[in-house]
């Protein structure tokens, strides 16, 4: 069930590819060095990767943009040789058996059963030839995207062979961004060739212009085939794109360390509440998280199921349902065992701590021990560069996220009547009831809310972790250590924590590795709580000592 | 019907024995077999289906007929991932419950945790997961793969048929990717590899941001050489990094990574649309094209009741062990720990991937490796097979333990033999 969506996205991406060159066709016509593409084609049944890889060659020196399709299932491993006459055939499966259709033309060669036929092995090495020669054969598409995509391929497999195609399609390209791209291409491609100093020269000049941590990748790996007299522009431009980077790099870092710290606040914020404000030990706060991701998993297996077509929705749906099981289960746990152990701190952590693990076995029960999968939407995938850095977007979604929840969770507590029921009841509880306040009612739904907003943490979480039994567990330390950082009892504090601890541990990361960083901070937290033994935003006043 | 009963009764024995009342359960005409596997806890996730692999190959051992004219009864025991629980429940398993054998452990914490008892009260342990070598005991049989069955190949493979010049070994913090990586080390620098070419890093176990580790894996790999990561990345803490690698664009095409610890079980949890190309190495994939394989994946399917449910190495290697056993105690004509251990060298048994697999005097078996290419349906895609290789217990890279080797069989009976002082000692002495 899962597999249908890449296979039919693939299926409509052939078909594309299908329509489009039938009308590219004709403009490749002149290229075409008329060897009949076919019998290359048929070769692959019996060819060792590297034989492969040189019969891909002579397929692309064809120039024929037929074959796009089927480079593209053989890079996808959909091509296949019929074990009776060893002819070569795109392969798609229908049922129980494949629908069969020839690699050049395209036509339908009718069904095989599963064991009729052999899928032609592919690796790696065979996809980047694959990547570099269908580059070269999609150059001069009529669709701006198919080109774009052919430029990077070209990029990123660079090869001297495509120097003249690419030549040839700078003069006709229109539109200026893909022609960037496609003198970029050039001017990488230049390198590997036999062309004058000269123009190296001016190509070394357009990759450092090009910027970036691939142009230095791309530079250094021409550096030792270059020649000699090179070597002086090759490692100015180097030094060069290198400056440039030094200050992308630590903006790269600040960026990573509020994602991290973005996830940091929305694993306390929920536990800033009812351990912030409350003052209840909650040990189980980080299985409302994980009970948040559980729904989202089963969020999204009913929609795969009834309404694959709202994938992309999921986890707008998945939200309130996340909120509302774990602000359920939330009360059912405040009335069922903290209510009698207000006032007793060492009691309430040994009892949510057992609750804690009867959640856990109870997911493992009913789920199963291994990891579910829970997809990305397709707006949270993949990264879009900002100068030189990388922003990818499922991070940029948590930080957006969790800042959002923190601003809603703040308008609650402020402004809302509820919001100063919670506070009247925290600051003063004989006082506020004397006021007429239920405050045992108070209490259950400000655990509930709590509980609920851990929940709501958990679908994001999803994401970015995996979706077990033992998803909790990896959390809670983390927010106890941020909510205590901030300082109890104050949301700010909790932001600001969460943000600074962030930063801090990917700032140490780098130069002395994940798990001394990860010690380190953690003594800095100690050090800091020995000096403030409050947090950063202590409570002043009255609520101190009550 | 008597399959049902039998299963019924190794259930029961196995909720039984986590009670005081097992004792009432003890029957002379069964052999018993221990099964010592986390049900809960961390590392369930992983155990959980070995110790469901062994209740199926005990059940169909005894529609066969049993051992020695005796059905097997599984005693299944939950040591809860807590390391020092492993050897208190193997002491109980060994004095209390009388098994024959006991299949069982994950990680290499639990079976150093449970070795001292299987020494002293001479029983005999089966290790069905891949480690990290440096270790040779007369109890224990090592049925996954040494570092040369599973690390050595797969970074031969990668500097051959890719090209690699620059690695990166990655992996999580403790003893199987520190040792592992300290032999491929010390491997790729006796291939020519210069010290500049190699970046180690380490992480905490269930590390899940891996922003920085990945852009530093990007920038290490722009040095214009063709790099490939070697990832020794525990169980959990990999989904997430594939999942980061993915979204910074970094394909299979551009640097791939070779896991040792990434296979079926573990893709069936993720979304795998951005992973394939990239690597894994074991000893057999449930892709593996062999009659005696189409016939376990069946009945796992039938026997977990669960079309879904994949087959993975650890499972392989349990099915190894358990016929080698088997084979053993027929061959010595009883279940005495002495014999047994007398009788189970040059045992060769049928593997999954279509050869056999023979338990050598090292305690170590005979296996091809495999290395495999991800798909987009969670399946490997087997890209080279090797000859069986003899698992190494003493790496022959690391300068303390080239000079030695095990022999269990008598009259050495050592399990680190030094062959350059001719002597039967540990590391060093």
């Amino acid at each position: 069930m899962t597999s249908k969506v890449p296979f039919r996205v693939l299926q409509s991406l052939g078909l594309l590819l299908c329509l489009m060159f039938s009308f590219a066709a004709p403009s490749h016509a002149q290229s075409s060095v008329g060897t009949d593409p076919k019998p290359l084609f048929d070769q692959l049944a019996k060819a060792d990767f590297a034989e492969a890889e040189k019969l891909i060659g002579q397929l692309a020196a064809t120039g024929d943009a037929r074959l796009v399709p089927a480079l593209n299932a053989f890079s996808e491993g959909d091509l296949y040789f019929r074990k009776s006459d060893s002819l070569v055939f795109i392969g798609k499966v229908a049922g129980s058996s494949y629908e069969l259709t020839d690699p050049v033309t395209g036509a339908s060669a009718g069904q095989a059963a599963k064991n009729a036929v052999t899928k032609i092995k592919i690796n790696n090495s065979l996809r980047r030839v694959i990547r570099s020669a269908m580059g070269g054969l999609t150059l001069m598409s009529p669709d701006r995207g198919v080109r774009l995509q052919a430029a990077d391929a070209v990029l990123r497999s660079p090869s001297a062979e495509n120097l003249e195609l690419l030549e040839t399609a700078i003069s006709k390209e229109t539109d200026g961004e893909v022609k960037a791209r496609m003198v970029e291409a050039r001017a990488v491609s230049l390198l590997s060739s036999d062309r004058s100093i000269d123009e190296k020269r001016a190509a070394i000049q357009t990759i450092k212009n090009y910027g970036g941590r691939n142009a230095i990748g791309i530079l250094m790996g021409a550096s030792a085939s270059l020649d000699p007299s090179l070597k002086g522009d090759v490692d100015a431009a180097i030094a060069s794109i290198e400056s440039g980077q030094r200050l992308w790099d630590v903006g790269q870092n600040v960026w990573y360390g509020v994602s991290l710290g973005s996830v940091l606040l929305l694993a306390a914020i929920g536990l800033a509440i009812t351990f912030g404000v409350m003052g209840i030990i909650n040990m189980a706060h980080g299985e409302m998280v994980m009970l948040g991701a559980y729904s989202t998993f089963v969020v999204q297996q009913v929609i795969r199921d009834h309404a694959p077509g709202l994938f992309d929705w999921s986890l707008a749906i998945a939200l309130p349902v996340a909120f509302l099981v774990t602000g359920a289960v939330g009360l059912v746990i405040e009335r069922g065992v903290i209510r009698f152990l207000y006032g007793r701190p060492l009691e309430t952590l040994l009892a949510t701590w057992g609750v804690s693990l009867i959640l856990q076995q109870t997911i493992r029960s009913l789920f199963g021990p291994t990891n579910q999968e829970v997809g990305n939407p397709s707006w949270m995938s993949g990264s879009f560069p900002v100068g030189g850095m990388t922003i990818t977007w499922n991070r940029m979604w948590i930080i957006a996220f969790s800042l959002s929840i923190f601003v809603a969770l703040l308008v609650v507590m402020k402004k809302s009547s509820f919001g100063l029921n919670m506070r009247a009841v925290t600051q003063n509880r004989r006082m506020a009831s004397s006021m007429g306040i239920r405050t045992p009612w108070v209490d259950a739904f400000t655990f509930a809310l709590g509980s609920g907003i851990a929940g709501i943490a958990g679908v994001a979480l999803s994401q970015i972790d995996n979706v077990s039994p033992n998803l909790g567990q990896s959390y809670i330390i983390d927010s106890f250590m941020v909510v205590v950082f901030g300082g109890v009892g104050n949301l700010w504090g909790t932001l600001v924590g969460a943000l600074s601890l962030g930063v801090l541990n990917k700032f140490l990361e780098p130069s002395v590795g994940a798990v001394l960083g990860k010690i380190l901070v953690l003594v800095l937290i100690i050090l800091f709580i020995q000096k403030r033994p409050r947090g950063l935003f202590a409570l002043k006043g009255r609520a101190v000592e009550a | 019907m008597t399959f049902k009963s039998k299963l019924g009764g190794a259930l029961l024995a196995a909720v039984m024995s986590t009670t005081a009342l097992q004792g009432a359960f003890a029957a002379d005409d069964t052999i018993k077999i221990g099964v010592l596997h986390s049900l809960s806890g961390t590392m369930a996730i992983s155990e959980t289906t070995l110790k469901d692999v062994m209740l199926m190959l005990i059940a169909e051992q005894n529609k066969k007929g049993g051992v020695l004219g005796k059905k097997l009864e599984a005693v299944v025991v939950d040591p809860a991932s807590d390391w020092p629980l492993f050897a208190e429940k193997a002491r109980q398993l060994i004095s209390k419950d009388k098994v024959a054998a006991v299949f069982g452990c994950w990680t290499s914490s639990s079976r150093k945790s449970v070795l001292p008892v299987f020494e002293e009260l001479n029983s005999i342990l089966f290790y069905p997961v891949q480690y990290e070598g440096e270790e040779s005991s007369r109890n224990i049989f090592y049925t996954g793969a040494a570092p040369n069955q599973q690390a050595i190949p797969a970074v031969d493979y990668l500097a051959k048929e890719e090209g690699v010049k620059r690695w990166v070994l990655a992996g999580t913090d403790y003893v199987y990717p520190q040792t592992t990586n300290k032999i491929l080390k010390a491997y790729l620098m006796s291939k020519g590899v210069a010290e500049s070419d190699i970046m180690i890093n380490y992480t905490p176990f269930g590390h899940s941001d891996w922003q920085t580790i990945v852009s530093d894996i990007k920038k290490f790999g722009s040095a214009g050489k063709k790099t490939a990561v070697v990832s020794t990345i525990n169980g959990d803490a990999n989904v997430p990094f594939y999942k980061e690698l993915g979204n910074q664009g970094i394909k299979a095409e551009d640097i791939p990574v070779v896991a040792f610890s990434v296979g079926e079980e573990e893709l069936a949890g993720l979304d795998t649309k951005p992973l394939v190309g990239h690597l894994a190495a074991w000893n057999y994939f449930q892709s593996v094209d062999a009659d005696v394989n189409a016939e376990f994946i069946k009945e796992w399917k039938a026997f977990t009741k669960n079309d879904k449910r994949v087959t993975n190495d650890p499972m392989e290697a349990a099915y190894i062990g358990f016929n080698a056993w088997v084979k053993a105690v027929e061959a010595a004509g009883t279940t005495n720990t002495d014999a047994v251990l007398d009788s189970i060298i040059g045992v060769s048994v049928p593997n999954l991937s279509g050869g056999t697999s023979t338990v050598m005097p090292n305690h170590h078996i005979t296996k091809p490796v495999l290395i495999g290419e991800i798909q987009a349906d969670g399946q490997f895609d087997i890209v080279q097979e090797t000859a069986p290789v003899v698992g190494d217990e003493w790496s022959d890279y690391l300068p303390d333990s080239k000079n030695l080797i095990s022999d269990w069989r008598k009259p050495m009976s050592c399990g680190n033999f030094n062959v350059a002082s001719g002597k039967c000692g540990g590391k060093g002495s």
